[in-house]
């Protein structure tokens, strides 16, 4: 996986496009959100560029999701602020153009997966043919009629993307999208979001597996609801002194440990 | 409000019952299969001429409890489920109005309500000869009402209940004492101040005026449409509320 950490991060933001390129997507400024008595994050200043795939890395338990369901605005921030699309977070006018997707799949089992990417379209006014092509998108045409509690757990989790596909969001916030995956699936989810990108779709996918690292153009890395850094998969490999980006991240951890 | 998603939001949930043929058997063969019971429950009572039939009054009111009952326990399951799922949270990232979303669900399973008490209605009438003076079409109406109203309770109910065992225990607690108290039991006028004074503000017993209404006239009766105005007014206050259950953001 190396390798690919290398050759996709040489030109930094190459996906984004010249028309959205130095625009951020996302912006938070001195970001704190508790839940409960618990801080959950800590403080938080970054941005995230226009399409492009930004990576938010971390082990469990550092805040990723709450920063996630911040940014669609299904999250109570308790102070500072993220704007998206240079609105605030969870404006209604951002519900057509943000998509979320949580890490265990939100769908209808009950459904068949053709009638629950048809439901959450009709929302934002999709029609059969789009519904078709966001099924098609995440390979799962000839299980289209098929009712989702009969799937398989990665099955389902395609099918939630899938849900999330339909209205062309122009942010699309993912949670451990690729948990469950066998190998073959996750590189072609990854070319997919690639493909995404390219076309102007801004990505923020979560993982606590650093290999994945190498596919987005930008990481955030998180732990105990502080960022420790934002950089590039290179830079990462180079601050980290490994190309292993695994051992990058723990090398940093360690850094900042010593350090306080 | 967006009729668009208000409507698919029906045939969503339509769509999930369809594939539960279980569930859809019991919505509309139970109601009609209790109803037999209490008739020949009440076969042999020996009653003095011109006196009406106990099943002529209980079955009546069954009508239009049954539907109550069954929606409360429907929906209240299928919305917590909707809750702890994720698939509520997704919704409400969605540009769907809470309203549409509720009153989707009301729609998709009053057509459940409409079909039950239809069958359970033509049995009542054509198998056990109900007499009451009052057309079928006004029973069924109150039938109809009545599970808007369970719909909508259930709804309510969905929000404090954490598992599908918690909601189930709403039952004892929302809709029993709506049955013990009706009138169905015991004629109202007959309670203590206190029981009947709680009776007076319950739901169901509206309705259970109501179908007392269209049983003693032929014609509907000014009475009979305040109740259900009253019974309407309450469905569209507990889906009010309802709806200030479901948060878009939480802390």
């Amino acid at each position: 996986m190396s390798h690919l950490a290398r050759d996709k991060t040489k030109p930094r933001g190459h996906a984004a496009s010249p028309a959205t390129a130095g625009t951020a997507a996302v912006e938070a400024v001195a970001l704190h959100i508790s839940r409960g008595r618990t801080r959950i994050l800590r403080g938080l200043d970054f941005s995230i560029g226009n399409g492009r795939i930004t990576g938010l890395l971390g082990p469990s338990g550092s805040g990723k999701t709450t920063l996630m369901r911040g940014i669609v605005g299904v999250q109570k921030i308790t102070s500072g602020s993220i704007s998206v699309l240079g609105q605030p977070a969870g404006a209604p006018s951002l519900r057509h153009d943000v998509g979320y997707v949580t890490q265990s799949p939100s769908v209808y089992p009950d459904l068949s997966v053709e009638a629950n990417v048809r439901y959450f379209g009709a929302m934002h006014g999709a029609t059969a043919a789009d519904t078709a092509e966001a099924i098609a998108a995440v390979g799962l045409e000839e299980f289209a009629r098929q009712k989702t509690a009969d799937l398989s757990g990665g099955q389902s989790s395609r099918v939630s993307l899938a849900c999330a596909l339909v209205s062309r969001p122009k942010l699309l916030v993912l949670d451990e999208p690729t948990v469950g995956l066998d190998p073959v699936l996750r590189a072609e989810l990854w070319e997919r979001f690639a493909a995404m990108a390219e076309a102007g779709t801004t990505l923020l996918v979560s993982s606590h597996v650093m290999e994945e690292a190498s596919h987005c153009s930008s990481l955030l890395l998180l732990r105990d609801g502080l960022l420790l850094a934002q950089l590039s998969p290179a830079e990462l490999a180079e601050r980290g002194r490994s190309n292993d980006l695994e051992r990058a991240f723990l090398h940093i951890i360690q850094e900042g440990l010593a350090a306080q | 409000m967006n009729p668009r998603m208000m409507l698919a939001t029906t045939a969503r949930v339509l769509g999930q019952l369809r594939h539960d043929h279980r569930s859809v058997a019991l919505i509309l063969v139970v109601p009609a299969l209790l109803l037999t019971a209490v008739y020949f429950l009440f076969e042999n009572e020996t009653l003095p001429p011109g006196f009406p039939r106990t099943f002529d009054r209980v079955g009546l009111m069954m009508l239009a409890i049954f539907p109550f009952v069954v929606m409360f326990l429907v929906t209240s399951i299928t919305m917590l489920r909707e809750r702890t799922s994720g698939t509520l949270e997704r919704l409400l990232t969605t540009p769907i109005h809470k309203a549409d979303l509720l009153f989707g669900y009301a729609l998709a399973f009053s057509i459940m309500a409409a079909l039950q008490s239809l069958v359970a209605t033509a049995v009542a009438y054509w198998v056990f000869g109900l007499d009451i003076k009052g057309g079928p079409g006004l029973v069924v109406m109150i039938a109809v009402i009545n599970a808007v109203l369970g719909v909508a309770l259930g709804l309510l109910c969905s929000a404090f209940a954490r598992t599908e065992f918690q909601a189930v225990q709403f039952m004892p607690v929302v809709v029993v004492p709506q049955i013990l108290l009706c009138g169905l039991f015991v004629a109202r006028d007959r309670m203590n101040d206190v029981l009947e004074a709680i009776s007076n503000v319950l739901p169901l017993t509206f309705s259970v005026d109501a179908l007392q209404e269209i049983a003693g006239n032929a014609e509907a009766t000014s009475a009979m449409w305040q109740d259900a105005a009253v019974m309407v007014g309450i469905v569209l206050v507990v889906l009010v509320l309802a709806s200030l259950t479901l948060r878009r953001r939480t802390s």
